[in-house]
């Protein structure tokens, strides 16, 4: 594509760029209040939107807040992502039925590749659907769900000028600003009541929507304003992680009494794995109605946290919950890397804010960096 | 969503005569026996799978024993509870408990560790008449049961499944994990979270698709503990939020409260039931 050429668009504009991706044929999702929570969504209108909401997080908390100005995006994350849409908490595979002569028909289910654009997605969410995209699309075995899910997504990326305090994402490269991977970015500059976004295409495609909605040329001050709202974000942002060798400095505190001081307070109850958008585990049920004639398979999220996931022969091999929490954080920061040549890690906070009991990753990085375990050699993998 | 069909050759099935069912009453509220008529269709389905020898709740025709399945409801509480239930099992092929006071005693067991005459002679115009036990215990602690199906009352899709599974020579396929992988998977945001409302859901076995989260009530353990609760970790959340000591013994003493887990931290928080305070 052309060099992309920012213009800046109005509360009409966005209300007219959701109606021309309606009129492309999209289902446009963005996000909602609802159940005291900002979380994605059908949208129908620009209405929708939470105007002058924020939202306040810390460990095992998130409040909605009201806002004194018309900032449609002016808030973090909420619990859901987009993963919710993308890569379903359940989905039938197929269903088998046995017919009165004996003979079975297996019925496999061939998803709808729906035209979906998503509006609001934050640059750490971006990061969050590319490492997806990785793992449920780009490896040898492509994923049949995500992959329809996926393939004809439109992204609005909105950067992200609202940072929560459990936010990390400058830890992790993957924001305040977004990075490569959308179709369309705003930036949201915001004066009282007024808004107005600069938007950049990201693809031909962007380029092309952007062409069907009124806008002007973006001025030298509003580009301003717009670096100016990204650098306030970082420097709004507190927490953070050391990357440097991370996962060398997981892997050599396997044996660390740090895990058994976590372990006292993880309730393994799998909310971090569940609302991190980068989790991507499942697990395969066979349910046989009563006539023994029937049955379906389903493909439901699953969790490192539970003890099913790692039962063999034996009985589970991760049993303790220390186990559970490190398979889960090493994996997430360290192991990642080895498999995919990047962290899983997307700096969201949501397993922060989502742990009912506020564990915060940072800080435990922190304090293993602050003060090394016993190191030992690797023999295969942490148990 | 739309279908493609692959059929495969297989030898159908044979059936022989259908196994028995039997459904059993102990101290309970008949919810549990309620969810199995309640299952509406699928009550059709097992009627045809199995022959309902004995179920008074449904049925006033009952058949002699012994029964291939039964299935049990409620918690010991008297003497003649302990004889009848040695004879049900001796019975019973396979023994499967229903419902929170099967499994781990109920509500009723509050009374356990308190003066069970005082209450009685309290309750009763004619206490003389009373022949009761000082506890209330679940089927377990009495003889040997094959499946237990947790819940107050049970959720009647585990239960179906139960019964499914078992005709198909299956394990019954029961979630041992929380409550909160229920309410993420539905979309239910935390409200322990988002509301600062306290909330057994981590601790307790998902089974009722988090039916109280999702209308912004906080979890009350009806499906027991699950796989591996951290009743301690949670307990000191709780009274990040704001609760007593009092006021946390009394959220785990609660409808699966002498459930191990559950009791053991209700007595760390606060003296020992029964006792006058």
């Amino acid at each position: 594509m052309n060099t992309p050429t920012s213009v800046t668009i109005d509360l009409t504009g966005l209300g007219e760029l959701v109606s021309e991706l309606v009129a492309r044929g999209y289902e446009v999702y963005g996000p909602q209040v609802h159940n005291g929570v900002i979380t994605p969504d059908l949208l129908r209108s620009v209405e929708d939107l939470p105007v002058g909401w924020t939202d306040e997080q810390e460990g095992g908390r998130y409040r909605l807040v009201r806002r004194n100005d018309g900032a449609r995006f002016g808030y973090a994350v909420g619990p859901q992502s987009w993963k919710e849409v993308l890569h379903p908490a359940r989905t039938k595979v197929w269903s088998m039925t046995r017919d009165s002569a004996g003979e079975l028909k297996v019925t496999m289910t061939e998803p709808d590749r729906p035209l979906r654009a998503f509006v609001g997605v934050r640059p750490c969410e971006l990061a969050a659907i590319a490492k997806q995209d990785r793992v449920l699309m780009h490896g040898p075995h492509p994923d049949p769900v995500y992959t329809a899910n996926r393939e004809n997504t439109f992204v609005v990326v909105v950067n992200c000028g609202e940072p929560a305090a459990t936010c990390f994402c400058p830890s992790m490269g993957t924001g305040p600003k977004a990075g490569p991977g959308y179709d369309l970015a705003l930036t949201e500059l915001v004066d009282g009541s007024e808004v107005r976004y600069i938007a950049e295409p990201g693809s031909d495609l962007g380029a092309a929507v952007l062409r069907g909605v009124p806008s002007a040329v973006t001025s030298d001050a509003e580009r301003e304003r717009g670096r100016q709202v990204i650098a306030d974000a970082v420097d709004r942002i507190t927490r953070q992680i050391d990357t440097t060798g991370i996962r060398d400095l997981l892997f050599g505190n396997l044996e660390s009494p740090r895990w058994d001081q976590i372990a006292e307070r993880c309730l393994t109850c799998g909310n971090c794995t569940l609302a991190c958008p980068t989790c991507f585990c499942t697990n395969m049920e066979d349910v046989t109605d009563l006539s023994g004639d029937h049955t379906d398979r389903w493909r439901t999220w699953d969790s490192c946290f539970s003890l099913e996931f790692s039962h063999m022969g034996p009985g589970p091999h991760r049993a303790s919950v220390k186990s559970r929490y490190r398979q889960w954080l090493t994996h997430k920061l360290g192991s990642w890397i080895d498999q995919f040549d990047e962290s899983g890690c997307v700096g969201c906070g949501r397993c922060i804010t989502w742990c009912p009991v506020g564990i915060d990753l940072t800080h435990e990085l922190s304090e293993f960096r602050a003060a090394p375990g016993p190191k030992r050699e690797l023999e295969g993998q942490p148990t | 969503m739309t279908a493609t069909e692959v059929t495969t050759e297989v030898k159908p099935s044979t059936k022989v005569g259908n196994p028995t069912l039997a459904v059993w009453k102990f101290a309970s509220c008949d919810g549990c026996q309620l969810s199995l008529l309640d299952c509406e269709d699928d009550l059709l389905a097992v009627a045809g799978r199995l022959d309902i020898a004995y179920f008074p709740e449904a049925s006033s025709g009952m058949m002699a024993g012994p029964y291939d399945v039964s299935l049990v409801e409620g918690s010991i509480t008297t003497p003649g509870d302990l004889k009848r239930i040695k004879e049900i099992r001796e019975q019973s092929g396979l023994l499967i408990t229903i419902g929170a006071c099967a499994t781990s005693g109920g509500i009723q067991a509050l009374r356990n560790g308190a003066d069970v005459s005082e209450f009685i002679g309290i309750v009763y115009a004619h206490p003389e008449f009373i022949s009761t036990l000082d506890t209330s215990t679940p089927i377990a602690d009495h003889v040997t049961v094959d499946f237990e199906l947790r819940g107050c009352p049970i959720d009647r899709g585990q239960l179906v499944e139960t019964i499914a599974a078992h005709l198909a020579g299956r394990p019954p396929r029961i979630p041992t994990t929380s409550v909160c992988v229920q309410c993420k998977a539905r979309g239910t945001p935390c409200i322990m979270v988002s509301q600062g409302t306290p909330c057994l859901g981590p601790v307790t076995q998902g089974g009722c698709n988090a039916l109280c989260p999702t209308y912004n009530r906080g979890c009350y353990g009806c499906f027991g503990p699950m796989e591996s609760p951290n009743t301690a970790a949670l307990a000191q959340q709780f009274t990040h939020l704001g609760l007593t000591d009092s006021e946390i013994a009394r959220t785990f003493r609660s409808y699966s409260g002498w459930a191990q887990a559950f009791r053991e931290e209700a007595d760390k928080h606060e003296i020992p039931q029964g006792t006058n305070q």
